[in-house]
C-alpha cells in the first residue's frame, strides 16, 4: 500500500510499504477514506518529537471502511464505516473505566520510553513516535486500528467523511479545551491560536454558554475565519498589538475568565523571548517553547482557569509559576479522551448545532501529502486544514 | 583543578578493574532514575563536541551570540575553552568510564560560570544575552554533576558485595531488582495466574518455558541469545493463596536466583498491587555475559516490562502489540513484513 513516511526534518514522503496485519484478536483493519494533517503533525514534521524512526507512517486523524477484524472483534463488521479516535485505549484499566482514555495504561507498547521522559506514559497514539507506542498512522491507504471494539464510531449513513472526519481528533480536542474552563454565564474566554483547534475551541466555547471569544493569532486569515465562522467577539494580532493590554482593555482590567493555550510547544512571540526559547531549543535545553502559555497564564483573570489543549513534550523555562500561585489560577491539561466526545458530538453535528468542515481549506490525494505538509507548515496559500481523501 | 579530578577518579576505577571487568559492572546497575547516565553522559559529549567545534571555528560569532564584546583577548579565550570543551567532548564519547571525563565537564563548568559573571558586571548591552547564556551554562552544570555523580556511584556499585546466595562464593555479586504494578483484577485472580506457573512465559520475554515437576518444584527454561538456552530447577519456599509466593533457584545452577511476589488489595478496591522483590547472581566469565543479555542491561527496567505485559494479559487478554514493538531493536513504525504469526511466535508465542 502507499502511506505517508517521515524521512527526515521537513521531509515526508510517500512510499510503497506492507499492508497492515492483525497482530492482536481485538485489531481491525481500515481501508482509509480521508485522512486529515494535524498541527501537532507539524511538531512531528518539524523534528521536535523525540523517538521518531526514519520511515514512520504518521498520521492519527483518519476513518475509512473496516476490511478485516480480529476473532474478538463482536462490534464491527467488515463494511462498516467508522471514525477512530487518536489516542489507543484498552476499555479495561482503571484509567479507561474513569473514562480517562489518553492515559489508557495498557495501550502503549513502548511505556518504559515515555516512564523515562514523563514518569509514567500514558496512551499509545497513531503515527506519533515511538515514545507513543511505534503504532503506524493513518496517512495510509490502510491501517490497523488495535482495540477495534472500544474506540472506532460507526458514521451514520448519509454523513459525509468530511462531517465526520474531525471526531477523531481535532473537534473533541478544542472541545474539551472549553470544557475544562468550566464556563458559567457572563465569561469571557480568549484562545491562543486560530488554528483548526483553536477555532473549534472558540466555537465550543460559545456551545458551553461564554458570552464573548477572543482570539489571538498572528494570521490576518485566522483571524478572519475565527471572527466570521467561530463567531469571535474580537480577534487580536499579537504581531501588531501587545495581548496583555490588549486584553486588560477588552475586559475592563479583569483578564479573560478562561485561556485556552491551543498552540503548543512551537509558540511564536515577542522576538526577543522567541529568540530566547528557540536558541534554548537548539541547544536542547528546553525542548518546548512556551510563549503562548506564559502569556495566557500572565492574562488570566485571577481565580481564572488556564486549559492547555496544545501539544509539548518536554521541559520549558522560565514558568510563570508566582503568577499562577499568588492569583489562584487552575491549571487544566490533557491530551483529549476523544471516546467520551465522539457520541456527543456527532450527535451536535447531527442536529446542525456544528459544522465542523469551515475549517477545511485544501483537500489533496495521498500522493501529494508532502506538498500538504510544506504548504501547512509555511501557512501558504491560507491553509488552514489539509484532508487527504483516498 | 579539572586534572586533579581527573587523576582521582580515574585512579578509583583503575582499582576496581582488577577484580571485574567494565563492560559486566555496568550491566550491574540496577537505577530507577530518569535517564540512564550514560545516555545523558553520550548527549552531553555530544553538545560539548558540538560548542567546541563552534568556539573554535567562529569564536567571535559565539561571543557575539552570547552577548560577549568579541575583541582578541575574548577570541583566544573562547579558542582555548572551544578546545577543552572538545577535548572533554571527545573523552566521554570514546571512553569507557565516563565518569572523569565528565568531571572534567563539571570543571569547565565552573570555569565558564566564573568568566561569565566576571563578563556580567561592567557592560550594560547585550546583558540580556549574558544572562541567558549564563543561565544556560548553569543548567548544564547541574546536568554534569547529576551524571557524573550517578556515574561514580555506579563505577563504586562494581566493588563486590559481602555474602551470597544459596552459599556460593563471598565474592559473586547479588542484583537485586524491584518493582511493583496495580492490576485492575482481585488479588485473587491475579495471584491465581502467576501461581500457575505455566503461564508465566506469557509475559515474561525471556522465558521460554516453565514445567511444573512436583509439589513445590519446578523446571525453568530461559532464552538466551545465539540459540543458547539457560535452564534450571527452583522450589516454592512460600505460598499463601492470594497473598505471595515466594522462591528459590535449586542449588547446583547456573544463575542462582530467589524471590518473592506479593500481592496487596489496592485501597478502595482498586485492584491488586503486585510487589515483585527479585535477587540473582549473574555468573563470571562467558556464561556471565550470556546471563548480562538475558537480563538486559536494566534489569528493572526488564521486570518493569514483564510486569506491564503481565498486567496487560489479565486486563486485556494479551500482549498489546504496536508495529514497531513486534521488532527487537527500533524499527520504523511501519506494517511488518512477511509471515506474522512465525515472528511472533518468535518472539515470546502469544
Amino acid at each position: 500500500m502507499r502511506a505517508v513516511c517521515w524521512e527526515g526534518k521537513r521531509k515526508m514522503k510517500v512510499e510503497s510499504v506492507p499492508d497492515p496485519k492483525i497482530l492482536n484478536s481485538r485489531d481491525a483493519i481500515l481501508r482509509v477514506t480521508s485522512s486529515a494533517i494535524c498541527g501537532s503533525d507539524l511538531h512531528l514534521y518539524n523534528g521536535f518529537v523525540p523517538t521518531l524512526e526514519r520511515g514512520d507512517v504518521l498520521g492519527h486523524e483518519f476513518m475509512g471502511e473496516v476490511v478485516d477484524v480480529g476473532r474478538s472483534v463482536r462490534t464491527l463488521k467488515v463494511g462498516d464505516k467508522v471514525v477512530v479516535p487518536f489516542p489507543i485505549a484498552c476499555g479495561e484499566c482503571s484509567a479507561c473505566q474513569r473514562d480517562l482514555f489518553a492515559a489508557c495504561e495498557n495501550s502503549n507498547p513502548n511505556a518504559w520510553m515515555a516512564e523515562k521522559l514523563w514518569g509514567h506514559s500514558p496512551a499509545g497514539i497513531f503515527g506519533y513516535s515511538h515514545l507513543l507506542g511505534g503504532f503506524a498512522g493513518g496517512q495510509a491507504e490502510y491501517v490497523r486500528v488495535p482495540f477495534a471494539d472500544i474506540g472506532p464510531l460507526k458514521v451514520p449513513n448519509g454523513m459525509s467523511d468530511d462531517q465526520a472526519l474531525f471526531l477523531s481528533d481535532i473537534l473533541p480536542t478544542g472541545y474539551m479545551g472549553a470544557e475544562m474552563c468550566d464556563i458559567k454565564r457572563g465569561d469571557v474566554v480568549a484562545v491562543w491560536g486560530a488554528g483548526p483547534v483553536g477555532q473549534f475551541a472558540m466555537a465550543s466555547a460559545y456551545l458551553l454558554g461564554a458570552e464573548r471569544v477572543i482570539a489571538i493569532d498572528r494570521f490576518d486569515y485566522r483571524l478572519r475565519m475565527a471572527k466570521d465562522k467561530a463567531k469571535a467577539w474580537e480577534t487580536i494580532d499579537y504581531e501588531r498589538e501587545d495581548v496583555l493590554e490588549r486584553l486588560r482593555e477588552l475586559t475592563g482590567g479583569r483578564g479573560p475568565d478562561a485561556c485556552i493555550d491551543a498552540v503548543g510547544m512551537e509558540a511564536h512571540g515577542h522576538p526577543a523571548m522567541y529568540a530566547y526559547d528557540r536558541a534554548k531549543q537548539a541547544l536542547m535545553l528546553e525542548n518546548d517553547r512556551p510563549l503562548a502559555l506564559r502569556e495566557a497564564i500572565t492574562a488570566c483573570r485571577n481565580g481564572g482557569t488556564v486549559s492547555v489543549i496544545g501539544v509539548y513534550s518536554g521541559f520549558i523555562d522560565k514558568f510563570p509559576m508566582g503568577s499562577l500561585m499568588n492569583r489562584g489560577i487552575t491549571l487544566r491539561t490533557g491530551q483529549c479522551h476523544v471516546h467520551r466526545y465522539m457520541r456527543p458530538l456527532l450527535e451536535r453535528i447531527e442536529n446542525g448545532e456544528i459544522d465542523p468542515t469551515f475549517v477545511i481549506t485544501h483537500r489533496m490525494s495521498l500522493e501529494d501529502a508532502p506538498k500538504g505538509y510544506a504548504m501547512f507548515g509555511k501557512k501558504q496559500d491560507h491553509c488552514e486544514k489539509v484532508v487527504l481523501k483516498m | 583543578m579539572t586534572s586533579v579530578m581527573n587523576e582521582t577518579r580515574a585512579g578509583d576505577g583503575r582499582s576496581h578493574h582488577g577484580e571485574h571487568p567494565p563492560n559486566e559492572g555496568r550491566r550491574e546497575r540496577q537505577r530507577s532514575g530518569m535517564m540512564r547516565p550514560e545516555t545523558l553522559a553520550k548527549g552531553l559529549g555530544w553538545f560539548s563536541v558540538g560548542l567546541g567545534v563552534a568556539q573554535l571555528v567562529a569564536p567571535r560569532r559565539v561571543a557575539r551570540l552570547i552577548g560577549v564584546r568579541p575583541s582578541d583577548r575574548v577570541s583566544n579565550t573562547m579558542r582555548a575553552i572551544g578546545a577543552r570543551e572538545l577535548a572533554s567532548g571527545i573523552g566521554i564519547l570514546a571512553q569507557r568510564r565516563r565518569a572523569p571525563w565528565v568531571w572534567a565537564r563539571v570543571g569547565g563548568d565552573v570555569l565558564d560560570l566564573a568568566l561569565l559573571g566576571r563578563n556580567l558586571v561592567p557592560r550594560r548591552k547585550g546583558r540580556g544575552r549574558l544572562a541567558a547564556a549564563t543561565a544556560a551554562v548553569a543548567a548544564v552544570t547541574v546536568l554534569d554533576l547529576l551524571t557524573s555523580e550517578q556515574l561514580a556511584s555506579d563505577d563504586s556499585a562494581e566493588r563486590p558485595e559481602e555474602g551470597s546466595l544459596n552459599g556460593s562464593p563471598a565474592k559473586r555479586r547479588s542484583i537485586h531488582v524491584l518493582r511493583s504494578i496495580t492490576i485492575d483484577r482481585s488479588p485473587e485472580e491475579v495471584y491465581a495466574f502467576w501461581r500457575d506457573f505455566e503461564n508465566l512465559p506469557r509475559f515474561m520475554e525471556h522465558l521460554e518455558s516453565v514445567q511444573v515437576t512436583g509439589e513445590r518444584r519446578s523446571h525453568w527454561k530461559a532464552k538466551a541469545p545465539a540459540g543458547r538456552t539457560v535452564e534450571w530447577d527452583a522450589e516454592m519456599t512460600e505460598d499463601v493463596s492470594g497473598e505471595r509466593i515466594a522462591w528459590r533457584s535449586l542449588p547446583g545452577t547456573e544463575v542462582p536466583n530467589r524471590g518473592v511476589v506479593r500481592f496487596l488489595r489496592a485501597p478502595a478496591d482498586g485492584g491488586t498491587e503486585v510487589h515483585v522483590d527479585l535477587h540473582y547472581e549473574p555468573p563470571a566469565g562467558r556464561a556471565g555475559a550470556v546471563i548480562a543479555k538475558l537480563f538486559g542491561e536494566e534489569p528493572e527496567l526488564q521486570l518493569a516490562s514483564d510486569l506491564r505485559r503481565f498486567k496487560q494479559v489479565l486486563e486485556t487478554g494479551e500482549v498489546v502489540r504496536s508495529d514497531a514493538s513486534i521488532h527487537q531493536k527500533m524499527h520504523p513504525a511501519q506494517p511488518p513484513v512477511g509471515d506474522l504469526a512465525v515472528s511472533l511466535d518468535v518472539e515470546g508465542g502469544y
